[in-house]
């Protein structure tokens, strides 16, 4: 029987970017975890992590009330300790008019999934519909999917070719790729997708892990195999890309363990929110408890900052 | 056959359903009461304390939504797990120098009171509740409600029926529990927490922390997600533990670790134990609304 092979398209894109040791990004972020962040580094981390916060609502309830104390949320994490707000709200296109109400002028941008998020399986034209539809509304950034059946058939051509017209589509919004790792398989695929769409898309601009819509999201492995691509490229060309791991990361914990990984990868150029981001919804809300950890000295129960916990 | 090699055991706390050591990685040496060495117990640290909470977090709502009959058949269920060990858990209590009559009048003493809380579990609810009369066309009644997660301080004498003392009214109307052994003899909750992990109680609606008292009473007395503190303490930490509880708003029970009390008594057990770790709720309801 013939063994299967990659389309010849994969072999000479591996030839000209590299593959990635596995092993090695293994135990390379495994060593990440064992930093000891304490006292004032810990507080500098998590207010920082707080600022890189895409607080996000994506799910088929959303409504504009919802929205609305997403947005307030973000504005105003918390009631005492001077916490800054997030760098944005990361809703659905129809809910980026509910939003423009409440945070259009202040600090927090409008991050929009588009481009029929999560599946990405519609028309070219409708998805460049909606992303332009989304900007018109007022969102200042768009997060798109990929088209991952082009890809991992190795139409490489034609994938770059979607990012290029959603980033002409994105106008002057700043433009996240989603590669959903997840689906990508291999992290040798992963670094693939990254260059792939980093070579069309503008400075400043972000690759992204997930949708958060799969069974496994952003994990510190695809985080380093992504902020290794990034870091290369940036070598290579001079162009800075930004980082967006989203889906999974609920603690402030695993938050202060990316920024570790960051600040070894990429140093302290890719140290704000303009280079870095977190796409989460829960992670919010831990940060600010463990803030008021450090501030008040004593272990806050999750009732105090708006979490549903039946009384206990 | 050669000499069998001792197989001697690693003492673990039973925390949110699993065995654990210390986080710290620390340990302390348990000595029986002739002063030879017994074992490595865990010397657990705050941070120990905060994971127990959370596990105890998200145990508490699954046991406080089952019905009041089956936590009655589980509690049941741990006394008879520990009635089927009553040696083993004699023989931990004679670690401390007590004889073996007084540690199995000690273990059956604890057995007892368990078996007594099952009973309390579907009945306390008639008894603490009420249809309250109000002059008004409404129908009025109070009913409660586990408070959430309780801090126990275990004393240092009467090792296992103390303990069981304090924790067992406690999740008796649905509370969760994070307790802290006897300093000097943990052993007893060590096994304590191995026959409860083989009961059908939920992992973390009790969690068994080892430590030294000292260190972890200002972590209990601030940590905001405990309802309430229920021990048996010196003078110093009692004040500690009123002036953190003021700051975070727990009930505090507390008995004098430096006065004998009498665990034995009958006093120690009822209704009004497991009055003290319930929250009322009354509600009004109009009449044929």
């Amino acid at each position: 029987m013939p063994v299967a092979k990659s389309p010849p398209s994969f072999r000479r894109l591996f030839d000209d970017i590299g593959t990635v040791d596995a092993v090695g990004i293994e135990e390379r972020v495994a060593k990440y975890g064992t930093r000891s962040v304490k006292k004032k580094a810990k507080v500098f981390g998590l207010r920082l992590a707080v600022t890189m916060v895409d607080l996000t609502t994506l799910e088929g309830k959303d409504t504009p009330g919802k929205v609305a104390s997403l947005c307030a949320k973000a504005l105003r994490p918390h009631d005492v300790g001077e916490i800054p707000p997030t760098a944005a709200v990361c809703v659905y296109p129809a809910m980026v008019r509910h939003a423009a109400k409440h945070v259009k002028g202040t600090a927090v941008r409008i991050a929009s999934v588009a481009t029929a998020f999560p599946s990405g399986q519609a028309p070219l034209k409708t998805r460049l519909a909606e992303v332009r539809a989304a900007v018109a509304d007022g969102a200042d950034e768009i997060d798109m999917v990929i088209n991952r059946g082009a890809f991992l058939s190795g139409e490489f051509g034609l994938m770059q070719d979607e990012i290029a017209a959603v980033v002409e589509a994105c106008g002057a919004a700043t433009l996240k790729v989603i590669l959903e790792t997840s689906e990508l398989e291999t992290y040798d695929n992963i670094r693939a997708a990254s260059f792939l769409a980093m070579r069309v898309i503008r400075p400043n601009d972000f690759i992204k892990t997930s949708t958060g819509k799969t069974s496994a999201n952003a994990t510190l492995g695809n985080n380093q195999v992504m902020l290794e691509a990034i870091r290369d490229h940036f070598l290579a060309t001079g162009v800075p890309i930004a980082m967006k791991p989203a889906g999974g990361i609920r603690t402030a914990k695993q938050a202060l363990t990316f920024l570790i990984a960051v600040k070894e990868t990429m140093g302290d150029e890719w140290l704000n929110n303009g280079r870095y981001r977190f796409g989460a919804s829960a992670l919010l809300n831990d940060l600010v408890r463990q803030l008021e950890k450090e501030r008040t000295g004593a272990y806050q129960a999750p009732w105090n900052f708006s979490e549903a916990s039946e009384g206990y | 056959m050669s000499a069998r090699l001792t197989i001697t055991k690693t003492p673990k706390c039973y925390v949110g359903g699993a065995f654990i050591r210390s986080e710290s990685g620390r340990v302390f040496e348990l000595k029986d009461h002739k002063g030879e060495f017994f074992a490595n117990v865990p010397l657990c640290s705050r941070k120990d304390l905060r994971n127990a909470v959370e596990a105890a977090a998200k145990a508490g709502p699954g046991w406080a939504k089952r019905t009041a009959f089956n936590r009655g058949q589980i509690l049941y269920r741990v006394a008879e797990m520990i009635e089927s060990r009553v040696e083993d858990m004699a023989g931990a209590l004679m670690l401390g120098g007590v004889t073996k009559a007084a540690a199995m009048k000690e273990v059956v003493a604890a057995v007892e009171r368990i078996v007594h809380y099952a009973g309390w579990t579907d009945k306390y609810e008639a008894m603490l509740g009420s249809v309250n009369p109000v002059a008004s066309a409404h129908f009025n009644f109070t009913v409660t409600e586990p408070m959430g997660i309780i801090g126990v301080l275990a004393p240092d004498e009467r090792p296992l029926l103390a303990l069981v003392s304090l924790i067992l009214p406690a999740i008796t109307s649905g509370n969760c529990v994070v307790a802290l052994a006897s300093e000097t003899q943990p052993y007893p909750a060590i096994l304590l927490g191995e026959m409860l992990a083989v009961s059908d109680l939920p992992g973390g609606v009790v969690n068994l922390l080892t430590g030294k008292r000292a260190e972890m009473v200002p972590t209990f007395a601030t940590h905001e997600h405990l309802r309430a503190i229920s021990g048996a303490v010196n003078a110093e930490q009692r004040k500690a533990l009123r002036l953190g509880a003021a700051e975070s708003v727990k009930r505090v029970r507390l008995w004098k670790a430096e006065e004998a009390v009498d665990w034995e008594s009958d006093a120690m057990e009822g209704l009004e134990e497991i009055r003290a770790l319930v929250e009322c709720k009354t509600t009004w309801h109009p009449v044929g609304g």
